[in-house]
């Protein structure tokens, strides 16, 4: 327990050595000036790294395994309904939960408060971050169903994604300026820790069990949707309430 | 230390809000849908507590240090970059490109999710994918595009433009690659940026543009990440295409037998 609690820091330590030593680089050799409030920047290093390895150690120990299983079990009997519903809801509820996304979503409601987009009260921050979260996790549950279809009926990736590509050039002219950044970011932002590898067992588990697809071509690019469609419903939600 | 611990206890509470749903989904449709007992509660439910407590620390963490070791980073390389004219060129920045460029490829190479999804094309492949290039190929892609990324900042050129330029060469590859790499190399887009990059380069983004002159935090600061997502699949349809030119001359072993 507590040895495999050590190599878990360890591996959380190395994940982040690459960033700390960039920034060791720029501050001590290039701006030669010490850090500012180097304390609370270390104790926050600190929380992230135990905050890291505890939430890793979660998912393999409890979700990744619980997820896969249903995933397989779907893939090989479940009704199609079912299936479909179920590739929403995981869209939306890992989304919806994403860490990364809850930080950029809290940073865009500053950001919009500062420049007058929305009034800078706590209430109103906290709507327009949750409401963005909300937009981009109904949008990354079309993703998967979308995705989950499209290996069901075989259809080849590209003409969708550059179906996506031109849906969202047209779009961008239409949408207020302030919304475009945000929007262009939320597509990247979804798909990460908690999303990609329960995502990605979906894929490869459901074209492993269909007759005739294979998991090269077909079970990748669950994760090209998610990090599509969010770009397109925030786009959506910017000329409809911007 | 008292208000340490009120943070804590909120953050706590707000986290659980938040991983809610995954849960709910996984268990409703175990329970209700497929109609299976639960296996190994018990661990189920430590994993649970260990998620709950480990984003709890980490969202704290992000506050306290990786969104202001970004923002005060790239404030510090754009006060050295500053013509004290005012006057904004953007040669002047080398110092913030070298350092997007450096944090993009640093962060990229440790994303755990990057690593796991490079493991499963290795595997899948049979070996045609190789998970070490793949993740360089995928950092090379996210240093030149959180690098341009910042000049795009700089210069406070359009966004769009950028991004629809990138469009047109994905699928000018798209169509000049194996159908085998094409889902990948899009996943791979997505999957870059994650935990660990999207905080730093995010804040990297708005602190260069509330230093630069002239430049809006809405509407230059954004942007970074989207540039972050989009120059992989450009670097890992370049790296395919570079890949399969040398499988060429050895037996090819890209289709596997489903397994059961």
């Amino acid at each position: 327990m507590l040895k495999s609690l050590t190599k878990g820091v360890m591996g959380a330590c190395r994940d982040l050595a690459p960033i700390i030593l960039v920034i060791a680089f720029f501050q001590i050799l290039v701006l030669q000036r010490p850090f500012p409030n180097l304390g609370s920047v270390l104790l926050g290093l600190f929380c992230v790294i135990v905050g890291l390895t505890l939430f890793i150690r979660g998912l393999e120990s409890g979700l990744f395994p619980l997820g896969e299983e249903i995933a397989q079990e779907f893939a090989q009997k479940g009704s199609l309904p079912a299936l479909i519903a179920f590739a929403f809801c995981l869209g939306f509820g890992t989304t919806a939960a994403e860490p990364a996304l809850i930080a950029i979503a809290a940073e865009a409601a500053q950001v919009a408060a500062e420049a007058g987009a929305i009034a800078d009260t706590q209430s109103d921050k906290a709507d327009y971050a949750f409401n963005l979260r909300m937009v981009v996790a109904v949008s990354v549950g079309t993703a998967i169903t979308l995705g989950v279809v499209r290996i069901l009926k075989g259809w080849p990736i590209h003409w969708l994604i550059i179906g996506g590509y031109v849906l969202v050039t047209m779009m961008t002219p239409l949408a207020p300026d302030e919304i475009i950044g945000v929007a262009y970011d939320s597509g990247g932002v979804t798909t990460s820790t908690i999303t990609v590898p329960l995502v990605t067992a979906l894929g490869i588990g459901l074209s492993r069990a269909i007759r005739g697809r294979n998991p090269m071509v077909d079970g990748f690019g669950l994760i090209a949707f998610a990090s599509l469609t969010p770009l397109i419903f925030v786009l959506g939600y910017g000329m409809l309430f911007g | 230390m008292i208000e340490f611990l009120v943070l804590l206890s909120d953050m706590a509470v707000s986290t659980a809000v938040d991983v809610a749903p995954i849960i709910a989904v996984l268990v409703v449709f175990q329970v209700a849908v497929l109609r299976r007992r639960l296996p190994n509660l018990g661990r189920i439910v430590r994993g649970f507590a260990y998620v709950l407590v480990g984003l709890t620390l980490f969202i704290i963490g992000l506050e306290e240090a990786l969104f202001p070791i970004g923002e005060t980073m790239a404030k510090q390389l754009t006060a050295v970059g500053a013509d004290p004219s005012g006057e904004v060129r953007w040669d002047d920045y080398f110092l913030v490109y070298a350092f997007a460029a450096a944090v993009g490829f640093a962060t990229t190479v440790a994303e755990p999710a990057l690593i796991s999804v490079s493991l499963k094309a290795e595997e899948v492949s049979g070996g045609a994918v190789d998970a070490w290039g793949l993740r360089l190929a995928v950092a090379v892609g996210v240093a030149l595009g959180v690098s341009l990324g910042c000049f795009r900042i700089v210069t406070g050129t359009p966004l769009p433009w950028y991004i629809m330029a990138a469009y047109v060469i994905v699928i000018l590859q798209t169509f000049r690659s194996s159908r085998t790499i094409v889902p990948l190399a899009y996943d791979s887009g997505g999957v870059t940026t994650s935990t660990v990059t999207v905080p730093v380069v995010a804040a990297l983004g708005l602190g260069l543009a509330a230093s630069v002159p002239g430049r809006s935090p809405l509407i230059d600061g954004f942007g970074l990440i989207a540039f972050a997502s989009v120059f992989p699949i450009m670097s890992v349809l370049g790296y395919a295409m570079a890949a399969s030119w040398l499988a060429k001359r050895r037996p090819s072993k890209s289709t596997q037998p489903p397994e059961d």
